[in-house]
């Protein structure tokens, strides 16, 4: 498991750069709006596997919070790019 | 045994990520990056997490609870986070991209978006990128 952990992770990393590109790039706001959203759900996994690797169960915890962040950043994006206010 | 499954789980999970983060990238519109990117994040984050799950077994068991939890919520949450951003996208204004067949929620609701009010839609934009270019 440890000798792989190493190119997981680096596989994580990759991901989250061609998330990073598409964030840098656009072409609109909806675009990079995606790209945030997806960079929320694999920093989950790479807060997970770190978890695993140091056998910290509060990584988890860290893990738990920022995929219900990550969610209610979506919905206020989406609400934002739809035009209306955020209690409507 | 814990670790060869965990181990495998994550991996495939991994590798739906990689698959849906090229996805992100190499597809032509926000709908489609959206629905490839998502799909196959959700699903590879939710093997990764099951995959830690099934690792720490032996080790510890706050971690498979909050493991099982955190894959609960990434199942729940990811998809209707990615509906309100194709919604929200659709109705600020985005066109389809030029291979796209059919748009069934054409003129179903008016737009409202930040970009309703000017008249120039992306498609506009880049076209007129393109001709400043080449000019």
């Amino acid at each position: 498991m440890m000798a792989i952990h190493g190119v997981i992770l680096a596989a994580l990393i990759f991901c989250a750069f061609l998330c990073l590109y598409r964030i840098g790039k656009g072409p609109s706001a909806p675009d990079r709006a995606v790209g945030i959203d997806i960079l929320g759900t694999l920093i989950v996994a790479f807060t997970a596997l770190t978890g695993l690797k140091t056998g910290h169960d509060w990584y988890l915890t860290v893990a738990l919070a920022w995929a219900l962040v990550s969610f209610v950043a979506a919905i206020a994006l989406a609400k934002h790019l739809e035009g209306r206010a955020f209690d409507e | 045994m814990n670790e060869t499954i965990g181990s495998l789980l994550i991996g495939i999970g991994v590798a739906f990520d990689v698959l849906g983060c090229l996805g992100l990238v190499r597809l032509p519109d926000v709908y489609n990056r959206l629905q490839a990117a998502t799909k196959c994040v959700t699903l590879g984050t939710c093997l990764i997490l099951v995959g830690v799950a099934v690792a720490a077994a032996p080790q510890s068991t706050a971690m498979v609870i909050k493991a099982l939890l955190c894959t609960g919520f990434v199942l729940l949450t990811s998809p209707v986070g990615a509906h309100a951003l194709a919604r929200g996208a659709y109705r600020s204004g985005v066109p389809l991209c030029d291979q796209s067949v059919v748009d069934e929620y054409a003129g179903s609701e008016p737009l409202r978006g930040y970009r309703a009010a000017s008249t120039a839609t992306v498609r506009d934009r880049e076209q007129t990128d393109a001709k400043a270019e080449t000019a």
